[in-house]
């Protein structure tokens, strides 16, 4: 582990995000993260000053367009190490990466009788394409059950890699616990089981220092917009020659290199899984989202998270009919899932909002883990770098009014 | 705060909440049906007795926040002894109106869960398929 060298200047950071102006408490980073000036910036930037369209045009604002556009690919490369832009696929998210990995990767590889493994922590957006592919190949699908804690059963994962999978998915941080998995040692098991290994670092890419090669993985995705980035722009990482490899995801425009009406040439990477008019704004969006975050350091990103997060859970654990779900502090990100007796997490998120505290209620795109747990539905503080210790206070002060009001 | 002083949390919700009305179950309905709201969790079932085309007899069980568990609380005391052809012309006014808050969009699911519950459940009894 690496020591924070840096701390951030929360007060300072809070002034890039306008939105803060409106007073409200924002608990929700872990659904949508806010946008600093410097991300609108640059995709207003884009659209006053150079909108046109990507790789087709000789003109010199579409070279701007491009230049930019192209200019992400490379910041994000650096941000989780990986070897080359070619490894660099643009999608619109964590789903969409999911989803091409589970079409063109799966469909080829996975057949009949084969073994699929995933956890119980996992989000809808790693279950259901494999589910998808399973129900259409005839393979069969594994999950890694948790233990009292809220994390990974490594002993059942063990178990499940002596018998051949084809294919591990798994995520980094749960979104609905927080629970940060062991994700190296996961990746060097099941890849010395033989397996192929999918991360999906939707919760961690925007909260820790990544390093896609370190790990291990053979894919990783994630998206922009829980990384200050806006909506619809995210990344799947995959190694090059699985990439190379695999057949397109969508076809169409820009992703070819010839076409005849005998057949096609495929594009080279990335652009092969890159078809249509892509989302340019967007793109440079996230690369100013990752030039801010690497600014203010990842390390120091992870060292305040786990401050606030330590001071949201004893606060929160003082609360009287409180459950929190999931680890201790230092093995979680910064999310913390609960429950009061008495009140649901829907009446709850009602009386917060009244109070202008943002609080996601609901069962976070994870219900196998609801029902695993045992409930129906939690509600979740989540936390990031613009979060002050007053906005868990007001959280707090929120729960007691709810409590007042359904004493 | 004064629970009463409550423009969302009236009074009146919070008792049916904790104090639901005709809450359990009905040996041998004549109608049951469950609705969910798999969103956030809530669950309503309702079991129904009906006699001479008349609902003799209800219960609801479910799970849930505190709007979607008053507002079947109040629809059975509503339901209970009026025929069934009078309780298929419920709306969601009458549920929304019963209710007496401003129920913002996020929440208008809870609220109308057992009036949906109300609707499948009669509906497939009469065999009708209008709605």
């Amino acid at each position: 582990m690496t020591m924070a060298t840096r701390t951030l200047d929360v007060a300072a950071i809070r002034k890039d995000f306008p939105i803060f102006e409106t007073g409200i408490a924002y608990l929700d980073s872990a659904n949508t993260s806010q946008r600093p000036k410097q991300v609108t910036g640059a995709m207003l930037d884009y659209f006053e000053k150079f909108n046109s369209n990507i790789h087709r045009a000789a003109y010199r604002i579409a070279e701007e367009a491009t230049v930019r556009y192209e200019a992400t690919r490379e910041k994000v490369r650096a941000f989780i190490n990986a070897a080359s832009t070619k490894e660099i696929i643009y999608t619109r998210g964590t789903t969409e990466a999911i989803n091409l990995v589970a079409y063109s990767w799966g469909r080829r590889n996975i057949r009949s009788g084969d073994l699929i493994v995933l956890t119980i922590l996992d989000h809808h957006s790693n279950i259901v394409p494999w589910q998808i592919l399973a129900a259409e190949k005839d393979a069969k699908i594994e999950y890694v059950d948790i233990d009292e804690r809220g994390e990974l059963r490594q002993d059942q994962l063990a178990a499940l890699l002596a018998r051949g999978p084809k294919l591990v998915a798994f995520n980094l941080v749960s979104n609905a616990l927080g629970t940060i998995n062991p994700a190296r040692d996961m990746v060097a098991a099941a890849k010395k089981a033989g397996a192929t290994v999918l991360v999906d670092g939707a919760q961690s890419t925007p909260h820790q220092p990544v390093d896609v090669r370190a790990l291990g993985c053979d894919f990783y995705a994630f998206s922009g917009h829980k990384m200050l980035g806006p909506t619809g722009a995210g990344i799947l990482y995959g190694r090059r020659e699985l990439l190379e490899a695999m057949d397109p995801f969508m076809a169409g425009g820009d992703m070819i290199k010839a076409v005849r009406v005998e057949g096609t040439t495929y594009h080279d990477l990335p652009w092969k899984f890159e078809a249509g008019t892509q989302a340019i704004a967007e793109v440079i969006g996230l690369g100013a989202a990752v030039d801010y975050l690497g600014g203010l350091g990842m390390d120091a990103v992870r060292a305040h998270e786990l401050e606030i997060t330590e001071y949201a859970y004893e606060a929160l654990s003082d609360v009287e009919g409180l459950t929190v779900y999931g680890p201790p502090p230092s093995r979680r990100a910064g999310v913390i899932s609960f429950s009061l007796d008495g009140i649901h997490p829907h009446d709850l998120a009602t009386i917060a909002d009244r109070d202008q505290v943002c609080l996601r209620a609901g069962h976070h795109c994870a219900m196998p883990l609801m029902t695993r747990l045992g409930i129906p539905a939690t509600a979740r503080a989540s936390f990031y770098v613009y979060t002050l210790k007053e906005e868990v206070d007001r959280l707090v002060s929120s729960i007691g009014e709810a409590q007042r009001i359904f004493a | 705060m004064a629970t009463a002083d409550d423009q969302f949390y009236r009074e009146y919700i919070l008792d049916h909440y904790k104090n639901p009305r005709n809450y359990g179950r009905l040996e041998n309905p004549d109608i049951s049906h469950e609705e969910d709201n798999p969103l956030c969790g809530d669950v309503v079932g309702m079991d129904f007795r009906v006699n001479e085309g008349v609902i003799e007899d209800i219960r609801f069980h479910g799970r849930g926040c505190a709007i979607s568990q008053a507002a079947a609380s109040l629809l059975t005391e509503r339901l209970k002894g009026l025929p069934l052809e009078e309780a298929k012309k419920i709306n969601k006014d009458d549920v929304l109106g019963e209710l007496g808050i401003e129920i913002s969009p996020a929440r208008i699911k809870c609220a109308l869960l057992s009036l949906k519950v109300l609707k499948v459940g009669a509906y497939g009894l009469a065999g009708d398929d209008e709605e």
